[in-house]
């Protein structure tokens, strides 16, 4: 966080600004959840987060979200560009992680072009990609390119689950059928299908849920949250450890709530303002010497037996 | 002016003044513009006539889509697109963005 911002804050520290710094403060610290409570480690810069993260005993995975592939308005006129230098940071990490998840918006305006771009860039990192679409992504006429490119084997709007390394993995969509003045939607097919998903497994399983709107409210004004979640939390409880990966907003924001840590990852394309803080969620312009302390990646380590877990965002630069 | 002429001049008024009535005359419809700033419909509800088109442009950095169930829907407007809906008859049209559903509009048809 800048001298500047913190100048600001010392005027006065609305909640509006705490939930501000809390996201710029996301930056390379380094969270632990043991026993459901959170636990920051300390702040860390990106290159000692980047050391813990090449000492993990458990499974690394990557998130990443957003990158609106065709953006390229003042915010960031060249989105596909640090698409690739998020790729690049990938690939200089010193562990490679199993394998990465993306929470959707890989393109901006679902054209055959951008999600040839996106493919073109992202396979350059040789990882299983596990994608759930984001509300950019089904702009198409006949609603068919997500689908055709990322949708085999998925059922619905392009919802699954896998296991690896002794987790179980829930791909989720909440971004069809939305309905007017609503939130994001999962609808009643999908969470019928995760009520029997999860059913029966055991409750010692690690789990985690993906999916690009953030499944907890952050901020309904702007939308920011998905009308019938609470019924998916339902299906969640009893879980010794349950973490939710979502994007969307374009910032690092967690919370725990019981057995539940749910955490939003930085876009690659461009930065949204902390809820409240600007009279719209639209792209934040800020220094373009700035923007890449604001876009970044969020590498989640899981490590079996003791139970914590791990996620470090990473900016692409700061 | 001669009372014929008056009388005439009435006539033609009349005239005038049923064709303003009339739905749906194309040479009266209007075309009244809503803009789409900062995630909001301005105006957020608007009264037209019957047989007048509403055009929106959407100014913001991030693509807008209305729907208005069963009545019209437009492609995704990227910056600076528009579209155009000619209203032929009369009735409250709720529209909404289908990307982002908190944003909410009205437009009243008399």
């Amino acid at each position: 966080m800048s001298h500047h911002d913190h100048h600001d804050e010392e005027r006065g520290v609305s909640r509006r600004k705490v939930l501000e710094c809390m996201t710029w403060a996301g930056t390379g610290v380094l969270w632990t959840i043991s026993g459901g409570v959170p636990r920051s480690l300390g702040l860390v810069d990106a290159a000692k987060a980047a050391e813990k993260a090449a000492e993990p005993a458990g499974m690394t995975f990557l998130q990443i979200s957003d990158s609106h592939v065709g953006f390229d308005k003042p915010a960031n006129p060249n989105a596909l560009g640090t698409l690739e230098e998020a790729i690049g940071k990938i690939n200089a990490m010193p562990k490679k992680p199993s394998f990465m998840i993306h929470t959707g918006d890989i393109s901006h305006l679902s054209k055959a072009s951008e999600f040839d771009d996106a493919d073109r860039i992202i396979s350059q990192a040789k990882l299983d990609v596990h994608y759930v679409p984001g509300e950019h992504d089904f702009l198409d006429e006949e609603l068919k390119f997500y689908k055709e490119r990322y949708g085999k084997g998925t059922m619905g709007a392009g919802w699954y689950s896998f296991d690896a390394g002794g987790v179980h993995f829930v791909g989720l969509v909440n971004v069809v059928n939305l309905k007017a003045g609503g939130l994001g939607n999962l609808g009643t097919e999908q969470l019928e299908w995760l009520e029997g998903d999860l059913k029966g497994r055991s409750k010692s399983m690690p789990v985690v849920v993906f999916a690009h709107i953030p499944l907890w409210t952050v901020y309904p004004e702007w939308g920011w949250g998905t009308e019938d979640s609470a019924k998916a939390l339902d299906y969640l409880k009893g879980f010794g450890s349950v973490t939710v990966l979502n994007g969307h907003i374009h910032q690092v924001m967690q919370k725990v709530e019981g057995n539940v840590t749910f955490h939003t990852a930085r876009s690659t394309a461009f930065p949204q303002p902390a809820p409240g803080t600007a009279p719209s969620p639209g792209p934040m312009k800020v220094d373009a010497s700035k923007l890449r302390s604001v876009l970044g990646i969020a590498s989640v380590n899981f490590k079996m037996g003791d139970q914590p877990l791990a996620i470090i965002d990473t900016p692409l630069q700061g | 002016m001669t009372l014929t002429a008056l009388r005439s001049l009435g006539a033609s008024l009349a005239v005038a003044a049923a064709l303003l009535l009339q739905p749906g005359a194309p040479a009266h419809a209007e075309t009244i513009t809503v803009s789409i700033d900062n995630f909001t419909f301005t105006p957020t509800e608007l009264k037209v006539k019957v047989g007048d088109t509403v055009t929106w442009t959407n100014h913001d950095d991030i693509p807008h889509a209305l729907v208005s169930a069963g009545k019209f829907r437009s492609k995704t407007m990227d910056t600076d697109d528009s579209f155009s809906f000619t209203f032929a008859a009369t009735g409250d049209y709720k529209y909404f963005c289908s990307l982002h559903p908190h944003m909410t509009g009205m437009i009243k048809v008399e």
